[in-house]
């Protein structure tokens, strides 16, 4: 009988902080920056300058640390983590090996085969590093140094994981945990969340873990899935054919669906740690633990649970609504202002959710404002507008946040409620649509839908389609 | 000279310090290297059960600054410290992973 194997699997997860400014120094950490523009010499390594921890990355690292039970370090430092490589210029990163701010963590993660924890090891704060990128005319790199310094948190689990699906319910349980914390945006695309995932396989019922490999450049849960199986099936036809892993880190390819050993940045993979003598050690007290746990927002399960109570709508919806904080900020918002619940999720489930996916776009960045919502909804409610301005006016409120009710007044959108101004275009669009009329009297009902759709026409779209149905059927 | 340095070690440390040594340069590293570990393991004769360990001489702890930015854009200062630079940015050997 062909051996069983079980996949082993632990994760690091680089996460990308939203402080304003970078871990060190005042430089900012805005994307989109011309190279070089947010640098400094702290940030550039140059001699003589002095780091300065900025309290906001501290803030969020102890954070998330409390919101995945972790054991707070009161008494944490940072270490020097000796690299010779040009994205940073001070050969070392500033990182935490000896005592990093968080550890002893779990989180717990639902897939089809039920609840289970993970275990976090630790999570500890340090910097990014510049962004190299290759001048093929000159043959030289080039080096921009506005990612430098920019704060990470790399969260280390437990090799707790089995297969790819706990995997990415651990990664999308820690994105919704951060993202509702507002310690970062998790964006696997765009790189402010990172995914290192250690795999090993060993035959079932073995006590010792097999030999691990690392595989980097995993820039989606899809990427994230592919990766597992295809390093899985690697391992196992070595063994299998009486060969042995190798340990080192490997490049995932998504295009072409396997991995390559990475060259490692030398031979020797010698970090040589040592304390920083430039940055003071961080002593936390109660009082301060107790102003982060004050300020730990209500989290999705408890969300969700309430939604239910309060709201009437749907199982569904809430999954929705919820799996997005600012989705769900947006949804609560409108409802204060007035508007039914049901409503505000039938745009948030139907027009937000299209728009999204046809422009490929996450819920974070939505950027209409419920005020705005609010409105809308109020314009259609009190039948102001019909249902296709209102979709229409949605879409130019989903591009660019607007005030649809200025808009619809300025546009003149309103829906004409003059019943002898209908009157008139329905007659004029029978006598215009002789073949219709005949076959509408025919007992061809389809044909109605071809008359209303004049008459809106005629009407600008500014009429209700039911009273446009109503009277045509009157005529007819 | 209670340590002696080994060729095999100069050399792994020379890749680490991205050095290259001359032979003389290296003899003289050997050296130097061996009478800095005797001098660590004089320090590891003293007794320092129950000492905690320090990282810091002074009894400063928790220096932050507040998360504003305060520098604006100094790429031009920045950028002479590049021995070469193109399109704003610094010029490095090609390198890749
Ligand atoms: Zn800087």
């Amino acid at each position: 009988m062909a051996k069983q194997y079980e996949t082993v699997i632990g994760l690091e997860v680089h996460v990308e902080l939203a402080t304003r400014t970078k871990i060190f120094c005042g430089c900012s950490t805005a994307f989109g920056g011309e190279p070089n523009t947010h640098t400094c010499p702290v940030c550039t390594g140059m001699p003589g300058s002095l780091p300065v921890l900025n309290k906001q990355v501290l803030e969020y690292a102890v954070a998330v640390g409390l919101a995945t039970g972790c054991t707070i370090t009161r008494n944490c430092k940072f270490d020097r983590k000796n690299y010779f490589y040009p994205d940073n210029p001070q050969n070392y990163q500033i990182s935490q090996l000896y005592l990093p701010i968080c550890r002893d963590g779990k989180v717990e993660i639902e897939t089809e085969a039920g609840r289970k924890f993970v275990g976090i090891h630790e999570i500890h704060m340090e910097e990014d590093a510049g962004k190299l990128i290759h001048d093929e005319w000159e043959d030289c790199s080039l080096v921009d140094y506005n990612r430098s310094g920019v704060p990470l948190i790399e969260i280390v689990s437990e090799p707790d994981m089995r297969n790819s699906q706990e995997v990415i319910a651990y990664l999308e349980k820690l994105r919704m945990t951060i993202q509702y914390l507002g310690a970062s945006d998790c964006k696997l695309q765009e790189g402010s969340m990172r995914a290192d995932v250690n795999l090993s396989v060993r035959e079932v019922g073995a006590e010792e873990f097999g030999t691990r490999t690392e595989m980097k450049n995993l820039n989606s849960f899809k990427a994230i899935a592919r990766a597992i199986e295809g390093e899985r099936e690697r391992q196992i036809d070595l063994l299998e054919s009486g060969e042995k892993v190798v340990q080192e880190t490997r490049r995932w390819d998504d295009n072409l669906g396997e991995s390559y050993a990475m060259r490692s940045k030398e031979d020797a993979q010698d970090y040589r740690y040592f304390p920083d003598p430039d940055l003071v050690p961080v002593v936390l007290d109660d009082d301060f633990l107790a102003q982060i746990r004050a300020k730990q927002p209500e989290f999705r399960e408890e969300k969700m649970l309430r939604y239910k109570q309060e709201f009437e709508i749907p199982d569904y919806d809430i999954d929705i609504i919820t799996g997005s904080k600012h989705m769900a900020d947006l949804f609560e918002a409108t409802v204060v202002l007035g508007s039914q619940p049901k409503k505000v999720s039938n745009w948030l489930m139907g027009e937000t959710l299209r728009l999204l996916k046809e422009k490929d776009m996450d819920p974070e960045d939505i950027c209409f404002s419920p005020e705005n919502l609010a409105k809308l909804i109020a314009l259609t409610d009190g039948k102001v507008i019909n249902n296709s301005v209102a979709k229409e006016v949605f879409e130019l409120m989903f591009e660019k946040d607007m005030d649809p009710e200025k808009y619809v007044d300025e546009k003149g959108l309103k829906t004409v409620n003059d019943e002898g101004a209908l009157r008139k275009t329905v007659e004029e669009v029978i006598a215009a649509n002789p073949q219709s009329v005949a076959d509408y009297r025919n007992g061809k009902e389809k044909a109605i839908g071809f008359l209303v759709g004049q008459t809106m026409k005629a009407m600008k779209g500014k009429a209700d389609p039911g009273m446009v149905n109503q009277v045509l059927r009157e005529f007819l | 000279m209670a340590n002696i340095i080994s060729d095999e070690t100069i050399e792994y440390v020379g890749i680490l310090a991205k050095l290259e040594l001359s032979p003389e340069e290296k003899e003289q590293a050997k050296k130097d290297m061996g009478s800095m570990l005797d001098y660590i393991d004089k320090l590891g004769e003293l007794d320092t059960g129950g000492v905690e360990p320090m990282s810091h001489v002074f009894p400063v702890k928790n220096v932050f600054r507040e998360d504003i930015v305060t520098n604006g854009d100094m790429r031009e200062e920045i950028l002479k410290n590049a021995p070469e630079e193109k399109d704003g940015m610094f010029v490095v050997p090609r390198t890749f992973e």
